[in-house]
């Protein structure tokens, strides 16, 4: 019954969705409209994060781990 | 946030008042759903315009194209584009008496709420939470409707003049002097309209030079009446004492605009319960200003004539204060006595004068046989000079669904603007699409409400009005609550953060300690 109550909550939630987006009182070819538009937006979004978002990540890592290499370099001469 | 106030003695008893704020999510959600309509309303006007889809709302004629626009304006715009979408909630027929329980046509509609067509079923029973039939004298059998139909074989059912020439029956005379010993006052006169009653006895008390204080969210009419006198208006803040002396003072102190002479007279205009918020005039403080500061004060009773105070005689018995310091009291009939009309009580020089000088006795009908007789027979019941208890246990019937229902609402979690004692129970839904959601629903679980949109209410606080009648039984009202509540869980509509948790109704456990939980 787990897979029947996920189906009902999911069916929910996209009601919640239909009621504030106002969709609920559109008419099936504004809506057409409007969830293909809300999908294409959300897809590109989702792809522009696949791409860049491992290069983003990288890169301010590599950024972070020299500042502390650093502050650990200069710590350890002053050490000496 | 219940606000108890104890102004230095003037109320005898706490007055709970409360309109939670909006969340701050809600209203961005809502105008997220708003600004989505207003596009596709723009997309739909651009087809429109291009003919792209057919046209069927009103438009001006070709050769008128280059006239000034008539429906380029914003009200045009959303009736086209927001309110077509929901009217199916709007104008419904009822085709029985609307008590507690009518009976309603169904329709259907092909085209998306442009035109209607019967399906031929009438769908029996539903519990009307929406007439504002707060004793219960909306009925088709009983003492009044006796009455009422053995005066109409008797008179008939036209009038066929005004007051002022063939129109004054001994009827009215009759029903007059009751409602004048009703209220407490010296003398009443009755009109054939409510509306009426206040757009056209205003103009015949103050005119130019004159000052009108007016609350924020008064009636149409209210208004209506105060723009035809031609005296000034001034607003203050909804029930709002501070506001309305600070407005007393500059007027005192400063006089008329130009010239600086005093003000020919200095009217308050406030109603007895607001229909749409559900909350009660601060009439003791209302009172003191208005003895401090040498105005007068009129009062719209047109919801609480009948419903407040332990014998029904209004919010005036309700602050148990005189009615003698009421200018002017008015009210409407069509509310608690199940008839049609409006009546204006006070002093016998000043109902003297309004029988000369208003517009509504000179030219409109008076009001019409069987109806009078209905409003004498529902004030005697109410009075409880027919002889039985019938009117003293309404009135108390009505009090007690009040108070239950308002505490079951707010424990379930809705927002509810409001007084406590006030039958009037207005539910904040918030987001246009659940205007509509919220009718449909209620209706297919057989329950009739009133829903109320954007010309009537500021744009995001959309809400549904729930009108409390002594004719519900406790059962009706636990249906309807449960249904509210299933509605509630399926749209979302619990909004209220802050949970009261009663102390004195549920039985004692030890972890209901404090009385709110936020």
């Amino acid at each position: 019954m787990d897979i029947k109550s996920m189906k009902n909550y999911l069916y929910w939630l996209f009601c919640q969705f239909e009621l504030i987006t106002c969709s609920y009182l559109m008419e099936p070819w504004e809506k057409l409209l409007f969830y293909t538009f809300n999908i294409t937006m959300l897809v590109m979004l989702l792809y522009t994060a696949y791409i860049f978002v491992p290069l983003h990540i990288s890169t301010a890592f590599q950024f972070f781990l020299r500042l502390v290499g650093n502050q650990h370099e200069n710590t350890v001469s002053i050490v000496k | 946030i219940n606000h108890i106030v104890h102004n230095g003695g003037l109320y005898k008893r706490p007055f709970n008042e409360a309109f939670e704020e909006t969340p701050m999510l809600v209203a961005v959600l809502t105008y997220v759903g708003y600004g989505v309509l207003t596009l596709f309303g723009y997309l739909r006007d651009f087809m429109r315009q291009w003919k792209i889809e057919k046209c069927q709302n009103a438009t001006e004629r070709e050769e008128q194209k280059d006239f000034v626009p008539l429906y380029q304006d914003f009200e045009n715009f959303y009736n086209r584009n927001l309110y077509m979408r929901i009217r199916d909630s709007w104008n419904r027929p009822i085709c029985s008496v609307p008590g507690a329980k009518v009976d309603m046509m169904e329709r259907v509609s092909h085209d998306y709420n442009w035109t209607f067509t019967y399906t031929g079923r009438v769908i029996k029973d539903v519990i009307n939470m929406g007439s504002y039939n707060y004793l219960g004298f909306a009925q088709k059998a009983g003492t009044c409707q006796e009455a009422a139909a053995k005066v109409l074989s008797q008179y008939g059912a036209g009038v066929c003049s005004t007051r002022q020439e063939m129109g004054n029956l001994d009827k009215h005379e009759e029903l007059e002097k009751l409602v004048a010993r009703f209220l407490g006052v010296e003398s009443a006169m009755a009109y054939g309209m409510g509306f009426a009653t206040n757009s056209m006895n205003i103009p015949a008390l103050v005119g130019k030079g004159c000052l009108i204080l007016s609350d924020e969210l008064n009636h149409a009419s209210l208004v209506l009446g105060a723009r035809l006198s031609g005296a000034t208006i001034r607003i203050f803040k909804h029930n709002n004492m501070q506001s309305l002396e600070k407005l007393l003072k500059d007027a005192i102190v400063h006089g008329q605009p130009r010239t600086r002479r005093p003000w020919k007279k200095i009217l308050i205009l406030v109603e007895g319960i607001y229909s749409m918020e559900g909350s009660i005039v601060r009439l003791p403080e209302v009172i003191a200003l208005k003895k401090k500061y040498k105005s007068y004060l009129y009062l719209d009773e047109a919801h609480s004539i009948g419903a407040l105070g332990p014998g029904g005689r209004g919010v005036v018995e309700y602050f148990g204060l005189s009615p003698e310091d009421v200018d002017v009291m008015m009210g409407t009939f069509t509310k608690s006595f199940g008839a049609a009309g409006g009546y204006i009580g006070g002093k016998k020089e000043l109902i003297d004068y309004l029988r000369t000088y208003s517009h509504s006795a000179v030219y409109a009908t008076s009001l019409s046989p069987p109806v009078v007789e209905q409003i004498i027979t529902s004030m005697k019941c109410i009075m409880g000079e027919d002889g039985t208890t019938v009117g003293k246990a309404r009135v108390q019937q009505l009090a007690e669904n009040t108070r239950y229902f308002r505490r079951r609402l707010k424990e379930m979690g809705f927002i509810i603007y409001g007084n406590e004692d006030s039958p009037v129970v207005p539910l904040m839904l918030y987001m246009p699409a659940k205007i509509g959601a919220f009718g449909r629903e209620m209706l297919k679980r057989n329950i009739g409400v009133v829903v109320v949109g954007f010309p009537a209410t500021p744009i995001i606080e959309s809400r549904a009005r729930f009108c409390l009648s002594a004719a519900h039984t406790k059962e009706m009202l636990d249906t309807a609550l449960k249904e509210i509540n299933e509605v509630g869980d399926l749209l979302q509509l619990k909004y209220s953060r802050h949970r009261l948790v009663p102390l004195l109704d549920r039985p004692f456990d030890e972890t209901t300690y404090e009385e709110t939980e936020d």
